[in-house]
């Protein structure tokens, strides 16, 4: 193996056969650099999912109301179902074992203007709690406070991409928006994991939009997030309670599915982990089989390379080569060549992976990348069936009576 | 140098089993050059083969320099054919994507011998049959004789007790040929002992010995005068 000698000859017989040289290890090299790119960008899709689904707080139930299917209590069908100021109070009462936090949500769009410029937005009127199931990230200031909420304040929390639409350059901090006909001063600006369409929303009190509104205290929908410790069962347990408790304080038939509609986040969250896991086994599958066909290709190669060979290594018999230095060289030299060219396609493949970054983010991949572990363990295995396949064919060509090989004319 | 007792080989040919030599004695003494002739399937190039340890024997005795040839492993009959054995074969053999030099310097590697020592006995031997101009050349930039004469010089190189030819001119026309016995009578002359192989009697006519196989025996062996070929290399 560190024989001085052996080397030189193969690194002869490497220079003079350039083709065999090439084609075997642009197999190789090709085979691990398609294995690395695809199961990198199977690792981006699988980031571009968890961004999408795995982004908000995972402890949440999201109350919406409904319109009434059954009659009840002398209430016609098709009633229209409102949440209002009492229902957050009375949900915060009965369920203090189950609570950690809750906020209302209403949401408006507006025409927003800032000196020219001028677009409309969506607005969420909200408490301080829906920074925490919303996981707002907070860039400059701060989110809506307490405070604003009780004194139903002018203040506002943009969206990063607010900010950009209107203030340019500009720190929004302090300024005054003009949403509807009323200013409002920015307290605060944020970003958000979901993407583009939650960093264009602009947050603020509910109870400013309720004043806003005729000083009425309707709101659209409540978030309730049950205390983190609590596992998948209690938070079903805990939906169902919720559910039992709005449809009788609203008056709807107990066996209405329509009056009162819950999403229960923790459930999501477990489709979601099962589609993820089905993603993972997807991307693991393309991996497997890319290394297949890539072993497949290399041990085609060293087939035909061993046969093409057949001659040569029959005279060198002749000239005195035992079976163990012609299946020894054959051996030496298909390994060399794997584990560079493998080498340098594992180093090709990582590269291009972490030049990718956000690039290729409409295709749904993020970050493509693959662990260190895994690029190496495939470079390995790709060489160890490279040397199999070669040898293989090399011992039998080793066995081959010397006179039988050279007849071969 | 070579003793061979009663030798006898046979083929299976599917069910039946066909006896391609029946019982060969043959002796010969170093510093020989003996013909083998013989029309095809008389058994030559068996006899060859065994003689150049490529194929097995399956009955009686084959003494190569007072060495009993017998159940040799794959490794150790390499040895002995690098060691005792040269060959040159009809279509050369050569490796094509090796020079001359690198060509005839081959055996060598294979005793073992330095990169430098390999390559100055190489170009020794080129020299001694006139191609040194030629040793950085390909195979397929060489004539057929000049083919030929590399293999020569290639089986040459490692010093072997018996130089085996089979058919050494078969691929080349009469003046390459006449070139290629010249050389080999040379050789002979500076005193190795040489076999050869061929089905051509003006060949087999630039030996000194001729023996004649047929039917898987020996039918005449005769001593013959040397037709002296001159020498052009």
């Amino acid at each position: 193996m560190f024989n001085r000698d052996r080397w030189q000859e193969i690194f002869e017989t490497i220079r003079k056969n350039r083709l065999r040289t090439f084609l075997s290890g642009f197999t190789v090299a090709l085979g691990i650099f398609i294995f690395i790119v695809l199961f990198g960008f199977g690792n981006g899709l699988k980031n571009t999912f968890k961004q999408f689904f795995l982004d908000d707080a995972t402890n949440t139930l999201w109350v919406y109301p409904g319109t009434t299917s059954k009659p009840y209590r002398g209430f016609k069908a098709n009633r229209r179902i409102e949440f209002e100021n009492s229902d957050l109070q009375d949900i915060k009462d009965n369920f203090q074992f189950f609570i950690e936090d809750i906020t209302p949500r209403i949401n408006r769009s507006a025409q927003v203007k800032y000196r020219g410029e001028s677009d409309n937005y969506s607005t969420r009127a909200v408490a301080p709690a829906h920074q925490f199931v919303e996981k707002t990230i907070i860039m400059k200031g701060r989110f809506i406070n307490q405070d604003d909420v009780l004194n139903k304040t002018k203040n506002i929390v943009i969206g990063r991409l607010v900010a950009k639409d209107l203030f340019k350059n500009e720190n929004p901090i302090g300024k005054y928006l003009e949403i509807g006909s009323s200013a409002f001063k920015v307290v605060g600006m944020f970003q958000d994991q979901s993407g583009d369409r939650e960093e264009r929303l602009i947050y603020m009190p509910y109870t400013t939009q309720q004043l806003i509104e005729k000083n009425n205290d309707k709101i659209s929908s409540i978030i309730v997030s049950f205390r983190p410790e609590f596992g998948y069962k209690t938070a079903l347990v805990f939906e169902e309670q919720l559910r039992l408790f709005l449809k009788k304080k609203k008056s709807i038939d107990p066996r209405d599915n329509n009056g009162i509609r819950i999403r229960n986040v923790a459930d999501q969250i477990r489709q979601n982990q099962r589609f993820a896991g089905v993603l993972q086994l997807i991307v693991a599958f393309v991996g497997i089989g890319t290394l297949i066909a890539g072993i497949i290709g290399i041990s085609n190669i060293m087939v035909f390379v061993v046969k093409e060979r057949t001659k040569e290594l029959g005279v060198r018999k002749a000239l005195g080569a035992t079976p163990k230095s012609v299946i020894g060289m054959v051996l030496q030299e298909s390994i060399f060549i794997t584990a560079l060219s493998g080498i340098a396609g594992m180093i090709g493949g990582i590269a291009l992976l972490s030049n990718m970054g956000d690039r290729l983010e409409e295709f749904f991949i993020i970050d493509p990348y693959i662990d260190n572990f895994t690029a190496a363990m495939a470079t390995a295995l790709l060489i160890l069936f490279g040397a199999i396949a070669g040898y293989i064919p090399a011992k039998r060509a080793a066995r081959i009576k010397p006179i039988v090989a050279l007849r071969d004319e | 140098m070579i003793s061979i007792k009663n030798l006898h080989k046979s083929y299976r040919m599917g069910d039946s089993s066909l006896h391609v030599l029946k019982g060969i004695d043959l002796d010969i003494k170093e510093g020989e050059l003996v013909a083998i002739m013989g029309s095809s399937g008389s058994g030559k190039s068996t006899l060859l083969n065994i003689l150049g340890m490529l194929d097995s024997i399956d009955e009686g005795e084959y003494l190569l320099d007072n060495v009993l040839i017998e159940g040799l492993t794959e490794t150790t009959a390499a040895n002995y054919r690098n060691k005792f054995l040269g060959f040159i074969f009809q279509s050369f053999n050569l490796i094509n994507y090796k020079n001359a030099l690198e060509n005839v310097a081959l055996p060598l590697y294979y005793q073992g011998l330095g990169r430098k020592i390999r390559q100055a006995k190489a170009m020794e031997y080129l020299e001694k049959v006139g191609l040194k101009d030629w040793a950085s050349h390909l195979p397929s930039e060489l004539s057929g004789g000049q083919k030929q004469r590399v293999a020569i010089a290639r089986a040459m190189a490692s010093q072997p007790k018996v130089l085996l030819a089979d058919e050494p001119t078969g691929a080349l026309d009469s003046n390459t040929s006449n070139e290629v016995m010249g050389l080999i009578q040379q050789i002979n002359n500076e005193g190795k002992t040489i076999l050869v192989v061929t089905h051509e009697l003006d060949i087999a006519h630039m030996c000194k010995r001729i023996v004649t196989l047929r039917d898987g025996v020996i039918v005449e062996d005769q001593k013959v005068e040397q037709v002296i070929v001159e020498n052009h290399v």
